[in-house]
């Protein structure tokens, strides 16, 4: 233990105060005119009916400002014929580190090709970490994410769950990178 | 002269309705001002569903004061083990109270005559006007000084009976601030009552009704800016709100001197809080801002400097003096909140060398001129 007593370093940019500043009430009024002003601003704004804030509202209001390569909510992309390209291989469960994807393969005697095709293919958002795992692990380019993330929110860890039918058809998209060809005696949709 | 009783009866439920309503409304005006302030929206998200249809009244927000309610009503109502049992029951309650007390006093509108208003009344009412004010005291001013110096007696109660050492400090910081801005705010007001020559608020308000030089309105305000200045800022101090919250400064002593209280008893302290703004706002209308009183407004009407003359029925002076205090209290509020958004909090060593070195002073200064001048008035006068 030194003896010294203790001397508080100076700086050089230290602030000093004049007679003004200690004197408070000038200031104090200076800092209400700020935040005053930008009250009044921003009621004007909202009383003549623009918005007076700069946050959005979540669910209702979205932004436009999403990065290109933003994760969002997965989609399914189509063959040609609409059906989901997906083979229901499990890549995409499996390295899953969420464990939130769940698929229910079954088997489809009329396309020789690819007779895997899953029956069930939910993804449950209460528990997606949107890692983009998935979409990496994708042998078929059967799985994306899109930059928006709409509906998402949910009151209801039950009704967070999105199947199969709604991941192929809210965004559609065919453009795949591994074309297969069409099967020969092309069903319905499934 | 008071008014007979049914009358009296409307002026406690008006008078507990609009404090109650106060209350609520100002938690409501609170977080949207600090958010609008803060270029946010504030909470808007609680509703109230109409039943059997799908109709959700947000409202911009206003229930959320309901669901605090609520919430304070349905939580554990914590017993601490405390050092004195009815002392702590009591805390609460003993804040609370004085606080509603105070506006018994306050004039809220000018005078009312219900044989006028209602010409089914005026056979037991006749012509007799009646002021609008739950209780006229002579002693108005002082009742008010008595009722709000109890509530140091509540905090007090409620940090030295919660046996926790937090809140023991924030009852002694709460103890010694409140009687250092006491004071401060009674010396300000010693030099309005040396000009109006009377404490009775009613009296006080009725001679604010007239105009200085034919064009300022004869508040107090014009008459004492300075003291208008230390009041409001000595009375922020009382309601020990930002930047005078050190008793119960959450970085510091978790919640102070109600740090053991919990559920609807840590209610009844922050509601307190926030009719005391009402309170608070009201008294300065009242002193400084001539109360219920339009510049050129009296109680027959319109009378413009000039001579021009409007004659205004006697209902719809009832009603616009009532509405003009109301939007003065309620534009004090506003301010209120402004402050406690704006500025920082004291440190205590600054916050009572605030209240002895920096008010003080200016008070007996303000009070020193005022005295002078009155003398000097009078003397011309005689």
């Amino acid at each position: 233990m030194s003896k010294q007593p203790h001397v508080r370093r100076r700086y050089w940019n230290e602030p000093s105060m004049g007679w003004w500043e200690r004197a408070y009430v000038f200031e104090v009024g200076r800092g209400l005119g700020i935040t005053g002003g930008v009250f009044l601003r921003n009621m004007w704004k909202w009383i003549t009916g623009r918005k007076g804030a700069l946050t959005t509202y979540y669910p209702e209001e979205k932004r436009a400002d999403y990065a290109p390569a933003n994760r969002g909510k997965h989609l399914l992309t189509q063959r040609p014929d609409g059906r989901p390209q997906c083979v229901a291989c499990n890549m995409c469960a499996t390295v899953c580190p969420a464990q939130c994807i769940e698929i229910d393969a079954a088997f489809d005697p009329d396309d020789a090709s690819h007779p895997k095709y899953p029956a069930r293919f939910e993804i449950d958002y209460s528990r997606c970490v949107f890692c983009g795992l998935c979409v990496e692990a994708c042998p078929e380019d059967a799985i994306r994410m899109a930059p928006e993330t709409p509906d998402l929110p949910g009151f209801d860890r039950d009704r967070m769950w999105v199947g199969r039918d709604e991941l192929l058809s809210w965004n559609p998209q065919r453009d795949v990178a591994k074309p297969y060809p069409v099967a020969r005696d092309a069903g319905p949709p499934r | 002269m008071n008014a007979p009783l049914p009358l009296t009866v409307i002026y406690v439920v008006y008078a507990l309705g609009l404090l109650l309503t106060f209350g609520t409304i100002l938690t409501w005006v609170e977080r949207k001002q600090a958010a609008v302030m803060a270029d946010r929206i504030g909470a808007n998200r609680a509703y109230v569903r109409i039943p059997f249809t799908q109709i959700k009244l947000i409202w911009m927000g206003l229930f959320h004061g309901l669901a605090d309610g609520i919430k304070m009503l349905l939580k554990e109502d914590f017993r601490a083990v405390p050092y004195d049992r009815v002392a702590y029951a009591l805390g609460p309650w003993v804040t609370f109270i004085p606080v509603m007390l105070v506006f018994a006093v306050i004039p809220f509108g000018g005078s009312v005559a219900p044989g006028r208003l209602f010409p089914l009344l005026a056979g037991s009412y006749g012509d007799r006007a009646f002021p609008m004010q739950i209780a006229s005291l002579d002693a108005g001013l002082l009742v008010v000084f008595a009722f709000s110096g109890l509530t140091i007696i509540g905090t007090m109660l409620a940090g030295w009976s919660s046996a926790n050492k937090f809140a023991l400090l924030g009852a002694l910081r709460a103890g010694s601030q409140l009687i250092s801005y006491e004071l401060v705010m009674g010396l300000t007001i010693v030099g309005l009552i040396l000009i109006y020559g009377t404490v009775d608020l009613d009296a006080i308000v009725r001679q604010q009704s007239g105009t200085v030089l034919g064009v300022l309105p004869a508040w107090g305000i014009c008459y004492q800016p300075f003291a208008a200045l230390l009041f409001l800022t000595a009375a922020i101090a009382e309601n020990k709100r930002i930047p005078f919250d050190l008793p119960e400064a959450e970085s510091e002593l978790i919640a102070g001197y109600y740090t053991e209280y919990s559920a609807m008893k840590m209610g009844l302290f922050m509601f307190a809080e926030f009719i005391e703004i009402a309170i608070i706002a009201a008294l300065f209308t009242t002193l400084f801002l001539g109360g219920y009183n339009l510049p050129w407004l009296t109680d027959a009407g319109f009378v413009l400097p000039g001579g021009h003359a409007f004659a205004l029925p006697h209902a719809l002076v009832v009603v616009t003096q009532m509405l003009t205090f109301l939007l003065k209290v309620l534009l004090l509020c506003s301010f209120q909140i402004l402050v406690r958004w704006t500025l920082p909090r004291f440190r205590w060593d600054q916050l009572l060398r605030f209240a002895w070195k920096f008010m003080l002073p200016l008070a007996l200064v303000n009070l020193g001129v005022t005295v002078a001048a009155v003398a000097w008035l009078r003397g011309l006068a005689a």
